[in-house]
C-alpha cells in the first residue's frame, strides 16, 4: 500500500525523456517506493533503460501488442494498480497517455488531473497545480475523497533523472484484448525546404499574422534580418506553411541563439518546442499572453507596426 | 449512420482578471466565450464522414449552461442536425472525468456509430474528456487523430494518431469508437448567414445530468501565476522596439 507508480513511455524501442522526468517528480513527492512500469512486447531493453536513480522497482510488463495499444496499456496499469495499491500514478501529459490515463481514472474512480506542473503534499493531502485560460490563471487542485490519484505531468518541467539506478527488476505478463492495432509509422512534415532546428536566429510568427497574405511580408523581413522563418501550429493547420516550419510539441524542438516570437500566445505545446532558446523576444498585443512568461524581452505592440519599423532598419 | 460530436463552449480571458469571492474561480464578467477550436474540427469531420456516406445524422452534445448553446448553434449552422445539452451547472470546473460522466448517459442513449470529441479544450487543456467518455461507454478510443478513413460496413476505421514531433502512428480501430480530433485534420467550413438563421430552428434538447458521483478533483484556489523574473519590456513605441530588437539580435549573434 502506498508508493508511486510511474508509467514509462517509449516509442519505436526508445524510452522517451518524459519517463525520467516522471521519476524525478515521484522522488520529489516522496510518497514511498517508486515503481516504474514498462509495457511493451519486449520490455527487457526498455526496462534496463528505465532503471535510473530514484526507482525502487522496474516492472517489465510483457504484452501481446506492437507499438502502443490504449486497451493493453489500460489493462496492464489497472492490474498493477490493483496489485501494488499505489497512492499516486504518474504518466506524462503526452499523446499516448491521453489514450489511456483518463480512461483508467474513469474506470476505477481515481482522483485525476492533467497537464500538472507542480505536485506536493500539504499535511497529507495531495495538492497539484495546473493552468487554465491560456495559462493566464493557475489553480491548486485537491482530491477530497480519493486516496488514489492519477496525475498526467507536463513534460520538461522536472529535470530527467540521469544515471544508472539499482532498482530490482520484476516481470509481469498481462493478457488483454486490444480493439485497436498498430499498422505503421509515418514520418510527417520531416522534409521541407529548411531545417529550422539548425538556425541560430528564428523569427516565428503565429496566428497574430491574421491572414495568409501577410506571411510573405514576414518571410521577407526574416530574410532581411538574416533569420529563418518559423511558425506556430495554426499556420500549418491552415495549410499556409509547411509542417517543417512548425515549432512545438508536434513540430520541431528548436534552441536558436535568438527566438523572436511575433503574434504567438505561448500555448504550452508551443513553449515545449522553444523555451530553452538562448534569448527569447516576444511581441504581442496582449500584455498577459503566456509567451511573456518565458521571454527575456517583451513588447506589447502590434507586430505589423514593429515589422514596419524593422523593415526600415534592415 | 449516426455520429455524435461532443463540443464545449470555452472561456477566454482578456488582459484583466478578477476571481470569484471564494477564490476558486474566475469572475464570469471577465470571460468571453467561443466554440472550442478543436470541436469545430471534430464537427467538420463528422459532417464530411456523413457526406461521404451519402446520409446519416450528426448530433452535437454539450455539457454546459445555457450559454453553451451558442457553441452548439455554430455546429448546427455548419450542418449538424440537432443538439442535446446537459445542464452543466453541477459539473465542477477542472474535472473532465465528471464532465465525461455527464456526457456518457446522453451519448450512450444515442447509440452512435462514431463519437468524435476535440483533443482538448483551449481553456482547460485536460486532453481527457473524450478518453474518459470512451471508457464509460465501453468503447475503444484513439486520441489525437489527424486522419480518419472510416469503413462503416466493416465497422472499423484506419486512423492517424499524431505523436510528439509530428510522427504519425497509423492504427486500425474497431467501431463504434471514440476518436479525439486534432486541429488541421480538415478545414472547418464557415456557416453561411442563411445556415445560421436555419440553425435557430434546429432542436436543442435540454436534459438534467444524472448522479455524477464525487468529483475527480476540485479547485482549491486560483491565482495569477508568478512570472519569475518576467520579460524585460522594450517599451510600446514600435520604432523604439525595433531599434532594441536589432540591437539585442546583433549582440547575441556576435
Ligand atoms: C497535442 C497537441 C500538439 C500541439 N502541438 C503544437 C505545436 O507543435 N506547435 C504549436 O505552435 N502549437 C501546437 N499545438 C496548439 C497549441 O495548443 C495552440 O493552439 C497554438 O500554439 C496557438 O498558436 P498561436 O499562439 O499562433 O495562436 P493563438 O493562441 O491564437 O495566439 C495568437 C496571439 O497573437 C496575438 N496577436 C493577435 N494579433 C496580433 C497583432 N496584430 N500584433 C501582435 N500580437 C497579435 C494575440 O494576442 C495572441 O496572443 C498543439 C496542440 C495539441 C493539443
Amino acid at each position: 500500500m502506498g508508493g508511486t507508480l510511474v508509467v514509462a513511455e517509449h516509442v519505436r524501442g526508445q524510452l522517451r525523456d518524459v519517463t525520467k522526468e516522471l521519476v524525478t517528480a515521484a522522488a520529489e513527492l516522496g510518497d514511498g517506493p517508486v515503481t516504474i512500469a514498462v509495457i511493451a512486447r519486449d520490455p527487457g531493453p526498455l526496462a534496463a533503460a528505465a532503471n535510473v536513480p530514484g526507482v525502487d522497482e522496474v516492472v517489465a510488463v510483457a504484452v501481446d501488442a506492437d507499438g502502443f495499444s490504449a486497451d493493453t496499456a489500460l489493462a496492464a496499469i489497472e492490474q498493477l494498480v490493483s496489485e501494488r495499491e499505489p497512492s499516486v500514478v504518474l504518466t506524462g501529459f503526452t499523446v499516448d497517455a491521453m489514450g489511456f490515463a483518463p480512461a483508467l481514472a474513469a474506470r476505477i474512480d481515481l482522483g485525476f488531473a492533467s497537464d500538472v506542473v507542480a505536485v506536493r503534499r500539504d499535511g497529507g493531502a495531495l495538492v497539484v497545480e495546473r493552468d487554465f485560460y491560456g495559462a493566464k490563471v493557475r489553480a491548486e487542485l485537491e482530491f477530497p475523497g480519493h486516496d488514489r490519484v492519477l496525475l498526467m505531468l507536463r513534460p520538461t518541467v522536472w529535470a530527467p533523472a540521469e544515471g544508472t539506478g539499482s532498482a530490482t527488476v520484476s516481470q509481469l505478463s498481462v493478457a488483454s484484448e486490444s480493439r485497436s492495432r498498430h499498422l505503421e509509422y509515418v514520418e510527417a512534415g520531416g522534409e521541407g525546404d529548411v531545417d529550422i532546428t539548425k538556425a541560430d536566429f528564428l523569427l516565428s510568427i503565429g496566428r497574430g499574422v491574421g491572414e495568409k497574405d501577410s506571411i510573405t511580408r514576414f518571410e521577407e523581413l526574416a530574410t532581411a534580418m538574416g533569420a529563418t522563418l518559423g511558425v506556430s501550429r495554426p499556420l500549418v493547420d491552415a495549410g499556409w506553411m509547411p509542417a517543417a516550419r512548425q515549432v512545438g510539441q508536434s513540430g520541431k524542438t528548436v534552441k536558436p541563439k535568438v527566438y523572436l516570437a511575433f503574434g504567438i500566445s505561448g500555448a504550452v505545446q508551443h513553449l515545449a518546442g522553444m523555451k530553452t532558446s538562448g534569448t527569447i523576444i516576444a511581441v504581442n498585443t496582449d500584455p498577459e499572453a503566456a509567451i511573456f512568461g518565458v521571454a527575456h524581452y517583451g513588447a506589447v505592440c502590434d507586430i505589423f507596426d514593429v515589422a514596419e519599423e524593422l523593415e526600415k532598419l534592415y | 449512420m449516426k455520429i455524435v460530436v461532443c463540443v464545449k463552449q470555452v472561456a477566454m480571458l482578456g488582459d484583466e482578471v478578477e476571481f470569484t469571492p471564494d477564490g476558486r474561480g474566475v469572475d464570469p464578467d471577465y470571460l468571453e466565450h467561443a466554440l472550442n477550436e478543436w470541436d469545430s474540427y471534430a464537427t467538420e469531420e463528422a459532417l464530411r464522414i456523413r457526406e461521404a456516406a451519402g446520409g446519416g445524422e450528426v448530433v452535437v452534445v454539450s455539457a454546459g449552461d445555457e450559454d453553451a448553446e451558442d457553441a452548439m448553434r455554430r455546429c448546427l449552422a455548419m450542418g449538424a442536425d440537432r443538439g442535446v445539452r446537459i445542464a452543466g451547472d453541477g459539473i465542477p470546473a477542472g474535472d473532465p472525468i465528471t464532465t465525461a460522466r455527464a456526457l456518457a448517459e446522453v451519448v450512450r442513449g444515442e447509440g452512435a456509430d462514431l463519437v468524435l470529441c476535440g483533443v482538448q479544450s483551449s481553456d482547460a487543456v485536460q486532453g481527457a474528456t473524450g478518453t474518459a467518455l470512451a471508457e464509460l461507454l465501453g468503447l475503444p478510443r484513439v486520441a489525437v487523430v489527424k486522419k480518419i478513413e472510416y469503413d462503416h460496413a466493416a465497422r472499423k476505421a484506419v486512423v492517424h494518431r499524431e505523436l510528439e514531433g509530428g510522427l504519425v502512428d497509423v492504427n486500425e480501430v474497431e467501431t463504434p469508437a471514440v476518436i479525439t480530433i486534432q486541429t488541421g485534420i480538415n478545414e472547418p467550413r464557415y456557416a453561411t448567414l442563411r445556415a445560421i438563421k436555419q440553425a435557430e430552428q434546429k432542436e436543442i434538447e435540454v436534459v438534467e445530468p444524472g448522479q455524477l458521483g464525487p468529483p475527480a478533483a476540485s479547485v482549491r484556489r486560483m491565482f495569477v501565476p508568478p512570472r519569475g523574473e518576467g520579460a524585460e519590456l522594450l517599451g510600446d513605441d514600435a520604432a523604439g522596439v525595433a531599434q532594441r530588437i536589432k540591437q539585442i539580435v546583433e549582440e547575441r549573434l556576435r
